[in-house]
């Protein structure tokens, strides 16, 4: 937490933030069971959703919160929500068990890292700022299209899958696709 | 900073964990070299963050909780990482690329052809081409098309073909339909990583004949 007053106030952590932050430092046991409560249940169902029978994604889902627990000091709410702190946990898990994939991750402590100029914990505020036009930008993005977003990328399937689910043309499916991807392209070309 | 970028749907594939190890190899060596697809990729999680706030939650089995509870204290996490100090090594390869080949070029088995050298990485799999390539200044990499894509990352030197001039960090993207003829810059050995997604297919008249050859 910086000691500059400005960057506390305007890097405010979220409820569930906060209850990872209280795992984090104190090992809080009641702020676990709170966060195993409402994301238990949500990653279980989105790995469902992607395929994973119903103990498979039971058991993976404890996997996942186990992790959280384990690794909490390493979510930094200046950086990312809680929810997608633990949407990572949730890919890294499901590549590991299910597709039996290795996840190349590139390491921020590695000294080849091309350093970005926010990395520098001075300019906390404006990694903050970026994080809440993160969001800004990928709710502006129509329903319509963030959900042939979520179907394209998120649940893996095919062009050809979601035009059969959608009944929609295959070239529709992926001419929204390009647009969607577009928009929210330029979205964040729009916050640099 | 790099000019050649990934598409952005490599880099929503990458953050939504769709891409296959080989690709994902490329982009996330790319990551630790390009601060702006970086962002990218976080606004990308974010909207993975977003789908697990919206989703439905599901059903647990009665004794999910008890269950984890019971493990909070004991198994430690088994670390994803390799141990190895992020020093270690050599540096002109970023990790994670650089643990894929145990820190150093000379643990490849290289093989030599001409003026470039090709070592494989990830020979498990069978769907992708994974390779580093050790071009040596001003080479002309034989003129080739693909069955699939080729995607390329410079590591050191640049090398130049119809669409560009690519250096460190640069990712040259060469779609099945184009046939083109990458010339490696002058000065120092072009290091680079290539993926594709099916066999080469070298098209220039003692390119056939190698062909058999140089797939190996
Ligand atoms: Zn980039």
């Amino acid at each position: 937490m910086g000691s500059n007053a400005k960057v506390a106030s305007r890097a405010v952590p979220d409820e569930l933030s906060e209850l990872l932050i209280a795992v984090a430092v104190h090992r809080d046991r009641k702020a676990f069971i709170r966060l195993f409560e409402h994301f238990g249940p949500r990653v279980k169902s989105y790995l469902k959703r992607l395929g994973v029978n119903d103990s498979e994604a039971d058991d993976l889902m404890q996997e996942v919160m186990l992790t959280v627990w384990r690794r909490a000091e390493q979510f930094d709410h200046r950086k990312a929500r809680a929810s997608t702190w633990i949407f990572t946990i949730t890919r890294n898990k499901r590549i590991d068990a299910i597709r039996k994939e290795r996840r190349p991750e590139l390491d921020p402590n590695d000294p080849a890292l091309v350093p970005d100029r926010d990395d520098d914990p001075s300019e906390a505020v404006s990694a903050n700022e970026w994080r809440a036009a993160i969001r800004k930008a990928i709710d502006e993005v129509p329903e319509e299209q963030a959900r042939l977003l979520r179907m394209s990328f998120f649940e893996d399937k095919t062009h050809d899958v979601i035009a059969k689910e959608l009944d929609l043309p295959l070239g529709t499916v992926k001419s929204r696709i390009r647009l969607a991807v577009a928009k929210l392209r330029r979205s964040l070309e729009d916050l640099r | 900073m790099p000019h050649h970028h990934p598409s952005e749907e490599m880099l929503l594939g990458y953050a939504a964990g769709s891409t296959s190890e080989p690709l994902s190899l490329l982009i996330a060596t790319h990551l630790a070299l390009c601060p702006e697809c970086r962002r990218k990729v976080a606004a990308y999680e974010a909207l993975g963050g977003k789908e697990l706030e919206v989703e439905a939650p599901a059903m647990l089995s009665s004794d999910s909780l008890v269950s984890v509870l019971d493990r909070l204290d004991t198994a430690e996490e088994p670390a994803m990482a390799p141990p190895r100090p992020s020093a270690e090594g050599d540096l002109r390869l970023p990790r994670p690329l650089r643990d894929y080949v145990a820190g150093s070029l000379d643990s490849l088995d290289w093989h030599q052809r001409g003026g470039i050298a090709e070592a494989s990485l990830l020979t498990e799999r069978s769907d992708f081409k994974t390779r580093l390539m050790r071009i040596r200044p001003k080479t002309a990499i034989p003129e080739h098309s693909h069955h699939g894509s080729e995607y390329t990352l410079v590591l050191t030197g640049g090398f130049s073909d119809h669409t560009g001039h690519f250096l460190r960090g640069d990712v040259a993207i060469a779609d099945p339909a184009v046939q083109h003829r990458p010339i490696a810059d002058a000065g120092e050995d072009c290091v680079c990583l290539a993926v594709t997604d099916a066999p080469l297919r070298f098209t220039g008249t003692i390119a056939r004949l190698l062909s058999p050859l140089l797939q190996r």
